[in-house]
């Protein structure tokens, strides 16, 4: 017999919902079945948290007097996207402040870019904005300075177009110099082999045909509440999948929003990517409401069973030739080092399972506590892999 | 007598010269070799500990620095402002000692300033700035 996700929240109202997180629920179904588990377990909890390059948050500054069609405008130098209305604008996690060497001098540092401005605005610290526009009849201000805080500004909301990606590459170098890439410091000669994702905490690869994540499913989002918004930009589908119907390549994202206002610098960190770039670290953690057997047993999928590519980041990912290098488990990523034809090649992380685990756990904690009511979603995630199992 | 504890820098192109036992041969001086390894770019990283007469000691300096070595004193200090760090593991890609490596159970990055040679590789490297060089 299934569940509801009503009747799920009638047992968190009550304080007796069970709540497990994507690790612990592995030994549950593993002593009793999925189908007792599925019985005894009402939501298991997930977390990821890692660079995640599509995010950004958009603001609406409140108005000048007088009042300012702003056109242009900067945050701590950073320049923000203004093309809406008067004072609504948009900080990108990547952008790089002003006069940034960028990598003139290569390796490139980026200090300081939209990700450390997001993060010192939920921090609660003092920015600098600078507006300038061109002045119209009902909005003459022309220039525009002030130091603001996050609570000074009207509303402020994380928008991320693209997050928590189902599964992602193993990459590796197999040129003769050191590479510097998004995915960290490669060194030549499969000097090393770098991965980023949480495997068996991670929210979309413990719901991998998206049975219950959907438009409007609430979740946590950088240390406050969030919600997912859509499927994220490069959503796919259609890849090759594993036992548990999770995918072996980078597959699935979401759209996520919520207010910036209730986030945590913890959960939300401003990166400097080594000759790359800026970028802001979000913590994501979904709950997933077991509504039957099938849930929960694809909620206990395990970093042996969970399969990432290797690919080549010197030659095959720029050209864009699609080639794959291998395939390996999570389990084997995280023992430090990866067999690839022989060679062994040690591993390291950009996404930080301590930290996912720590997402899954205060979730866990919020769900536990009657602070966190699971919601129903609008409409399920595109899935081609279950609307055929459906249709 | 003199006794400093240096880290050398060796450009790619010396490493396998025989740079370091001339300052036996020719310059009187002793040394213990605390760290040796080979950095991503192929860069020799050697932490000695020598010891010998002051003015020795200062020529033999000189004829390292004159073959491209660089030399540093090993008093800056690597620290971790363990505030910012997000155990995310990029520096076990760069450090070359033992000195950050992650316990598998809690996969948190552990920073152990004893097997710290200061290259500074993982200053840059690590996303959120955690690792800091104070002088
Ligand atoms: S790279 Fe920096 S933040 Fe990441 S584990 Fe190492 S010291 Fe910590
Ligand atoms: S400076 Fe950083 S990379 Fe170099 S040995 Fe120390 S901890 Fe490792």
């Amino acid at each position: 017999m299934g569940k509801t996700i009503a009747e799920i929240n009638e047992r968190i109202k009550r304080g007796e919902a069970v709540v497990v997180t994507a690790e612990e629920v592995i030994g549950i179904v593993e002593e009793k079945g999925a189908e007792r588990a599925a019985q005894e377990v009402d939501v298991v909890t997930t977390g990821t948290f890692g660079p995640m390059c599509s995010s950004g948050a958009f603001i609406n500054l409140g108005h000048a007097q007088p009042r300012m069609k702003i056109h242009r405008a900067w945050l701590n130098e950073v320049p923000v996207f203004c093309g809406i209305a008067a004072v609504d604008i948009y900080i990108g996690a990547t952008e790089m402040a002003e006069h940034d060497p960028l990598n003139e001098v290569f390796p490139g540092e980026f200090r300081y870019g939209g990700g450390h401005l997001i993060e010192d605005l939920v921090a609660g610290k003092t920015v600098h904005l600078r507006a300038t526009s061109y002045g119209t009849d009902c909005y003459p201000n022309r220039a525009w300075e002030r130091d603001l805080t996050l609570a000074d500004v009207k509303e402020a909301w994380l928008f991320n177009p693209r997050n928590a990606y189902q599964n992602y590459n193993v990459a590796v170098n197999l040129s003769d110099r050191v590479i510097y890439t998004y995915m960290g410091v490669l060194r030549p000669n499969l000097g090393n082999a770098n991965y980023c994702s949480a495997g068996q905490l991670s929210p979309l690869l413990n719901d991998p045909l998206f049975r219950t994540i959907g438009i409007g499913t609430r979740i946590f989002l950088g240390g406050g509440i969030g919600y997912v918004a859509w499927h994220g930009t490069q959503h796919n589908t259609e890849v090759p999948r594993g036992p548990s119907g999770a995918p072996t390549r980078p597959a699935g994202t979401i759209s996520v929003i919520g207010d910036l206002k209730g986030m945590s610098p913890r959960y939300l960190t401003g990166y400097s990517i080594l000759g790359y770039g800026a970028s802001l670290a979000v913590g994501i953690g979904i709950p997933i409401p077991v509504l039957d057997e099938e849930v929960v047993r694809a909620a206990a999928v395990r970093d042996e069973e969970l399969v990432a590519a290797v690919v080549d980041y010197s030659h095959d990912y720029p050209q864009g030739t699609g080639k794959l290098l291998g395939e390996v488990t999570y389990a084997e990523l995280k023992s430090g080092s990866i067999n690839l034809d022989g060679k062994v090649v040690p591993t390291a992380p950009l996404s930080s399972y301590s930290r996912a685990r720590e997402i899954a756990e205060k979730l866990k904690d919020w769900i536990a506590q009657g602070r966190f009511l699971l919601s129903e979603p609008v409409e399920l995630l595109p899935c081609s892999a279950r609307e055929e199992e459906v249709g | 007598m003199v006794r400093h504890k240096v880290v050398l820098h060796f450009p790619h192109e010396q490493v396998d010269k025989p740079i370091v036992s001339k300052l036996v041969r020719d310059y009187n001086l002793d040394f213990n070799i605390l760290k040796a390894s080979i950095t991503p770019r192929e860069e020799g990283l050697l932490v000695l500990e020598i010891t010998g007469e002051d003015d020795d000691y200062q020529r033999g300096m000189d004829y390292i620095k004159s073959r491209g070595v660089s030399v540093q004193p090993l008093s800056q200090d690597i620290r971790r402002n363990d505030e910012r760090c997000t155990h995310c593991g990029a520096c076990l890609a760069v450090c070359p000692t033992d000195a950050l490596r992650a316990d598998r159970s809690t996969m948190e990055v552990l920073f152990d300033d004893e097997e710290c040679v200061a290259c500074e590789l993982c200053v840059k490297v690590c996303p959120p700035r955690a690792m800091e060089i104070h002088y």
